[in-house]
C-alpha cells in the first residue's frame, strides 16, 4: 500500500509540473488547471490509505467543509473580485501549513532530527505571515477596511520588533520543547503577517499577494521535509520558486522594487507639483457626437470598468462605433484594475475579440492619430506625472492618452488614483470629463450613438 | 546519501523547475498563473490529514482538524477561481463577433 500511495504522490508532482508549464501559455492554460486538478483528487483520496491513519471521519468531515463553502464562494463571486479570492484561498494554505507545523512542534516529534525541525519552524513562521498578511490583504481589496495604506507612529520600529521577536522565539522553540514558548512563537508570526501588510496600499496587493503566494509555497514545501512527503516538498517548492519569479515580473511591470513595496506607504506622500489648468466636464450628448465623428477611437479601460461592471456596456459601445465604419482599438496597460491580465480577462468575458487588445508599447504609437482616447475609470496608469521627475509616479510606464487629439475621462467623482496624485491628464487642454457610473454612462452613450 | 540529502536535491531541481517553468510567460496570464500556483499548493491538504490522522489529543485533533478544512479550501477555491479565470480565455481564437 505504501508504494501505492507513493506511486500516486509521484503521478501527482509530475502532473502539478506539467500542468503549470502548460498554464504559461494561453492556448493550453485551461488544459492546465485541469490536468492539476485531476492530480488533486488523486492525491486526497490516495491518502485516506496511507498506513496507520485515523480520524477519517473527521478528515472526511473537514475536506467537506472546506471545499463547499471555498467552491461555492469561488463560483459565486464576481470576476472582478478574483484577486481577493486569490489572496484569502493563497492565506488559508499558509494558515493549512502552519497548523501542520503546529502538531508536530507540539507532539515534540523531531527528538534528535533538528534539521526538520528547524524547517518545520521556518514553514510556521512564513505560512504564518502569508495565513494573517492574505487576510489583511483580501479585507483591503474586499472593500472590509481602507485600501490606503495605515500607518502609526514608530511604524518600522514596532514591525521590526515584532519581526525580530518571531525570529527569537523560533530559536527557543528550536532548542526546547515548550507549548506556550509554541503558542508566542505563533502569535507573534501570525502578528507580523498584520502587521506588514497594513501600510501596504491597495495599489500594491497584486504584489503583495504574490509574494504571500510564494511564502505559502515555500512553507508548504518545508512542512513536506517535516512530515516525509515528497508531494509537498515538490509541488510546495516549484510553487514556491515560480511565485518568486511571478512577484518580480510583477513588480517589473509596475516598475516598483519589491523592497518599495513593503516598507509600503505609497500613495501617501505630498503632492509633488501644481497641476495647471481645470477639470472641464462634457455632456453625454457632447461626447457621443465627439465619438460619432471620430474616425479612430481608443478606450483606456482601468478598474473603474471593473467595479462598474461595464465591460459589458463597453463592448456595445465599440460594436456600435464599429457599425459606423469607426476603428476602435483598446489599449491594455500591464497593471490596468487590480493585477495584470485583470482587463484582458474581463473584456475577454464580454467578447471583445482578442485582436483589438493592445499591449502599452504597441498602442503608444497610436494615440497621436486617435481622435477621441476613452479613458474609462482609469487613474495612474494615464498619468502624464509619471514622466516628471519626484512625482511619486516617477519612472512608471503609461498610456499617453495626453497625447491624443481629444481625451474623453468617464470617472465616478473627483477622487484620485491609487497612487494619490493629481492627475495632469485630466487638466489638459483636450481633455474632457464625463461624471458617472461607468455602465450608464457607456450604456447612455450607445443610445444616443444609436439615435445619430 | 541519507534521505535528508536526497530531500535537498529534491528541492533544489523543484525550486528549478519552479522558475523555468514561469519564465518568459506573457503578461495576460501573471493572474491566472498566481492563481494556478495558489491551487496547487492546496497540495497542503494532504500534509494536513497525515497529521490529523496521526493526532490523539483533543488539541491536536481540533488543529489538525483546521488545517484540513483551510488547505481542502485552498485547494477547491484556488481550483475554481482559475477555472473561471482560464474560462474567458477558452472564446479567444475568434471571440466576440
Amino acid at each position: 500500500m505504501e508504494n501505492f500511495v507513493q506511486l500516486i504522490y509521484f503521478v501527482t508532482a509530475f502532473l502539478f509540473i506539467l500542468g503549470l508549464k502548460r498554464m504559461s501559455s494561453p492556448n493550453t492554460a485551461r488544459s492546465g488547471v485541469v490536468w492539476a486538478g485531476v492530480a488533486m483528487v488523486a492525491a486526497t483520496l490516495v491518502t485516506f490509505f496511507v498506513p496507520g491513519l485515523h480520524n477519517q471521519g473527521l478528515m472526511i468531515l473537514a475536506i467537506v467543509i472546506g471545499t463547499v463553502v471555498a467552491w461555492i464562494a469561488a463560483k459565486r463571486v464576481q470576476m472582478t473580485d478574483m484577486p481577493q479570492m486569490v489572496a484569502i484561498y493563497n492565506g488559508m494554505g499558509g494558515g493549512a501549513a502552519g497548523a501542520i507545523a503546529a502538531v508536530e512542534l507540539l507532539r515534540g516529534e523531531f527528538g534528535e532530527a533538528q534539521g526538520l525541525k528547524l524547517l518545520a519552524i521556518l514553514g510556521a513562521l512564513i505560512g504564518s505571515v502569508s495565513f494573517t498578511g492574505s487576510l489583511i490583504a483580501f479585507a483591503k481589496l474586499q472593500g472590509l477596511m481602507s485600501s490606503r495604506p495605515i500607518q502609526f507612529p514608530a511604524q518600522k520600529l514596532v514591525n521590526a520588533a515584532v519581526g525580530v521577536g518571531a525570529l527569537l522565539l523560533a530559536l527557543l522553540v528550536l532548542f526546547t520543547q515548550s507549548g506556550p514558548l509554541i503558542l508566542v512563537f505563533f502569535l507573534l508570526a501570525l502578528g507580523f503577517g498584520v502587521l506588514m501588510t497594513l501600510p501596504i496600499g491597495g495599489g500594491d496587493m497584486p504584489v503583495v499577494i504574490s509574494l504571500y503566494n510564494a511564502f505559502t509555497g515555500l512553507a508548504v514545501g518545508f512542512e513536506g521535509f517535516a512530515i516525509g512527503n515528497a508531494a509537498l516538498i515538490v509541488a510546495g517548492t516549484v510553487v514556491g520558486a515560480a511565485g518568486t519569479l511571478l512577484t518580480l515580473l510583477m513588480a517589473k511591470a509596475m516598475n516598483r522594487s519589491l523592497w518599495s513595496v513593503l516598507v509600503g506607504g505609497f500613495g501617501v506622500e505630498q503632492d509633488s507639483g501644481e497641476v495647471k489648468g481645470s477639470l472641464k466636464p462634457i455632456d453625454l450628448e457632447d461626447a457621443a457626437v465627439m465619438l460619432a465623428y471620430a474616425s479612430r477611437v481608443i478606450f483606456v479601460p482601468g478598474y473603474g470598468m471593473a467595479v462598474a461592471q461595464a465591460q459589458h456596456k463597453l463592448r456595445e459601445l465599440a460594436d456600435v462605433l464599429e457599425s459606423k465604419g469607426i476603428e476602435v482599438k483598446f489599449a491594455i496597460h500591464p497593471v490596468a484594475g487590480r493585477m495584470p491580465g485583470h482587463m484582458n480577462v474581463l473584456l475577454a468575458e464580454a467578447g471583445v475579440a482578442y485582436e483589438k487588445l493592445y499591449d502599452l508599447e504597441d498602442i503608444n504609437p497610436e494615440f497621436p492619430q486617435a481622435d477621441v482616447a476613452v479613458v474609462i475609470g482609469a487613474n495612474d496608469v494615464v498619468n502624464p506625472a509619471a514622466r516628471r521627475q519626484g512625482s511619486p509616479l516617477y519612472g512608471m510606464p503609461i498610456l499617453e492618452v495626453d497625447k491624443a487629439k481629444n481625451a474623453i475621462v468617464i470617472k465616478r467623482g473627483q477622487g484620485k488614483g491609487f497612487a494619490g496624485v493629481e492627475n495632469e491628464l485630466f487638466y489638459a487642454d483636450n481633455t474632457r470629463m464625463l461624471y458617472g457610473d461607468a455602465q450608464q454612462v457607456l450604456g447612455h452613450l450607445v443610445q444616443s450613438l444609436k439615435k445619430l | 546519501m541519507d534521505s535528508t540529502w536526497a530531500a535537498l536535491y529534491i528541492f533544489l531541481l523543484a525550486a528549478f523547475t519552479g522558475y523555468e517553468v514561469i519564465s518568459r510567460v506573457p503578461v495576460i496570464l501573471h493572474t491566472p498563473l498566481m492563481s494556478g500556483s495558489n491551487f496547487i499548493h492546496g497540495i497542503v491538504v494532504v500534509g494536513a490529514m497525515v497529521v490529523l490522522g496521526h493526532a490523539e489529543t483533543p488539541l491536536e485533533q481540533a488543529i489538525g482538524f483546521f488545517g484540513v478544512i483551510l488547505g481542502a479550501a485552498n485547494a477547491a477555491g484556488g481550483y475554481a477561481v482559475t477555472e473561471r479565470m482560464l474560462e474567458m480565455f477558452e472564446r479567444k481564437p475568434k471571440g466576440g463577433q
